[in-house]
């Protein structure tokens, strides 16, 4: 990433950032920390987002989140945010970014007492549709898929529907041809177990 | 906004100085909210047809639709828990890391790198001035090959595109298909320094990721075919799915050549009797070894391959056959293996391999996923009887397929004029020349 575009980068997150709090925008960000902050600062620090509808990154496999970088990059996947924060990168900065990020911990449970009948349909609904072949059994992921256990809730419910309305471009349809038969009602349930998976 | 005043922390310094800010709002997930379940204001108009008539309950009790093979299935299978598609890397191998090496071609053949370094190489074509045309999935441009005095010049000829995965070239002109627009360039190679913006020519298509990126090929009848494939693994799709039509260069005058097709990503023609033949995907999770790909002849505008009703010609879908019989629709003329992938083909024409190999088809089988000991990951080559049905099958290169483990995945093949073939290898980003005869070094 070059310099100027490193400012860019920090600016448009800092515009973002600066509605809620005061962030002074690094003039010069080196090391892969400094430059990962603003990713972070919505992403969640431990892994665990705590922003509405932007996914925890903890316990993310590498090659998962090197596809994702380079869909932004790429402008595949469409998220304004992400394809400036991504605009410019090497493959070198995509591959620092993903094999650091994947280092961050995996989110716990929540800590709530879960609705047992919502959860139980939940798992039914996980068993059904085959979420834990290609996820894993306990939904951690593997390789290029994504970790989707303990994700948060609203992300899980927007990225179901954008899957299943062909607005989230994933990388090779799978998620589009898996919701093909999944209702609406039956995407709220998913997330809601998958959120609470234990 | 805690996260904010933290955010400018070293990751590994962040634990401590979270941890004590980060007390309470740990689970502040909207437990208690779920989202609503009305839908998405953003849906497309045109969403595939219902796509299946499947699991409507409430969600209380999310019941299986009769015959559904999910029926019975047991929690957790430690085999089908195993698979899942396997995604190629985004990021093109290096030149040294490339597995010409391992490759095992048929005596008298050799292979070797024809360009590298080009992301998630897919759908080819050669110009009339031989340049190569590189289509790609994953990736957002169209690029160009060109050898010149013996140096390899890769460029851009489109760019800002979605799935541009389907490429034609005729008279000149180079066709794009992106997942939902058919575009094209024309006198392309007269101006690949600076190429313009490709003109629309068709957007009448289904805007769907599964199964939506395109194979396009122009047929003899000088019209362009585009493949419309099945939108999930396995589901009833409206009249716009599941199928190969042709439109005139213009756009205009959209047909329907065939029906019952999950997904073609590979057609070509007969050079005998000018039939269009192709390659299609079964579906998967039925089991490991049926239903099979196939390899299909379309002998009369229109016919029904079976999809989703039938699968591999015989074999009635436990969902969807019911009250249909597989004699309803047109059998393949060869099974091409179980969740094999057979993908790009073309029939050879040229004169640099050997005799045999003249008007038979080199089909890319990309390999499988959905089977617990992978299946394909070659090149397979059929030989037809004098009426173009199937006479028999050679496998043509192995050895991308390593301890149940990709090491490359075939995609396209394309034959240049002096009669060798070019290969694209979507896993590693690299396309290979293969030749006959004395060995070649060029273009290492």
């Amino acid at each position: 990433m070059t310099m100027p575009k490193t400012m860019q980068f920090a600016r448009q997150f800092a515009a973002v950032a600066a509605l809620a709090c005061v962030v002074i925008a690094p003039l010069q960000a080196e090391t892969f920390a400094e430059r990962a902050a603003p990713c972070l600062a919505c992403h969640g620090e431990k892994g665990q987002s705590e922003t509405p509808e932007i996914p925890s990154l903890g316990g993310q496999p590498a090659p998962y989140l090197l596809i994702q970088l380079y869909l932004f990059r790429e402008k595949q996947r469409g998220v304004e945010i992400m394809n400036d924060a991504t605009k410019g990168f090497t493959d070198d900065d995509l591959r620092l970014f993903s094999d650091n990020l994947a280092k961050l911990p995996p989110p716990p449970p929540p800590s709530d007492t879960p609705d047992a009948a919502r959860l139980a349909s939940g798992r039914a609904l996980i068993t059904q549709h085959r979420c834990n072949n290609c996820h894993s059994l306990d939904l951690s992921g593997r390789e290029n898929i994504p970790r989707i256990a303990d994700q948060r809730e609203d992300y899980l419910v927007k990225t179901l529907r954008e899957y299943k309305n062909n607005t989230r471009r994933g990388y090779d349809g799978s998620m589009a041809e898996v919701l093909a038969p999944v209702t609406d009602a039956q995407i709220v349930d998913l997330a809601y177990a998958i959120a609470r998976f234990r | 906004m805690i996260s904010c005043l933290t955010a400018r922390r070293s990751l590994l310094l962040a634990g401590t100085i979270a941890g004590l800010l980060l007390t309470a709002p740990v689970f502040a997930q909207p437990a208690s909210a779920p989202p609503a379940a009305a839908p998405p204001a953003a849906a497309p108009a045109p969403m595939a047809a219902p796509a299946a008539p499947a699991p409507m309950a409430a969600p209380a009790a999310p019941a299986l639709p009769p015959g559904s093979p999910l029926i019975g299935r047991p929690e957790g299978n430690e085999a089908a828990s195993k698979l899942a598609p396997v995604a190629p890397p985004p990021l093109p191998a290096a030149a040294d890391k490339l597995p010409t090496a391992q490759l095992k071609l048929p005596p008298g053949f050799n292979i070797e790198v024809y360009a590298s370094g080009i992301a998630n190489t897919r759908s080819l074509r050669i110009g009339d001035k031989g340049t190569v045309f590189v289509g790609t999935r994953f990736g957002n441009k169209v690029t160009a090959i060109v050898k010149k005095d013996g140096k390899t010049e890769i460029k851009t000829v489109a760019e800002g595109l979605y799935r541009p995965n389907g490429l034609a070239f005729h008279n000149g002109t180079l066709y794009i298909a992106e997942l939902s627009q058919i575009s094209k360039i024309d006198n392309v190679e007269g101006q690949l320094d600076k190429p313009p913006k490709p003109t629309v020519i068709y957007k009448d298509l289904p805007k769907d990721e599964a199964h939506g990126w395109k194979f396009i090929a122009i047929g003899p009848d000088n019209k362009l075919y585009v493949e419309v494939g099945q939108p999930g693994n396995n589901v009833l799709h409206d009249k716009d799915h599941g199928q190969i039509r042709r439109i005139n260069l213009d756009g205009s005058g959209a047909e329907v050549v065939a029906l019952g097709v999950r997904h073609s990503v590979g057609f070509d023609w007969n050079p005998l009797n000018k039939q269009l033949y192709f390659s299609d995907n079964g579906r998967d999770w039925m089991s490991e070894d049926v239903p099979e790909d196939k390899l299909n002849r379309v002998t009369k505008t229109g016919q029904d391959f079976g999809a989703p009703y039938c699968y591999q010609g015989n074999l009635p879908d436990p969902e969807f056959g019911w009250g249909h019989s597989c004699s309803e629709f047109t059998p393949p003329i060869a099974l091409t293996g179980p969740h094999s992938a057979g993908l790009g083909l073309r029939f050879y024409t040229g004169n640099m391999f050997p005799a045999k190999y003249k008007n038979a088809i080199f089909l890319a089988r990309h390999g499988s996923w959905n089977r617990s000991k992978k299946f394909g990951g070659d090149i397979i080559v059929y030989f037809l009887n004098k009426d173009g049905t199937v006479k028999s099958s050679e496998v043509f290169i192995t050895g991308f397929l390593v301890d149940n483990k990709y090491i490359g995945r075939p995609v396209d093949v394309e034959f240049m004029k002096d009669g060798s073939m070019l290969l694209s290898d979507d896993w590693n980003g690299a396309i290979y020349r293969i030749t006959y005869g004395k060995a070649r070094t060029a273009n290492r």
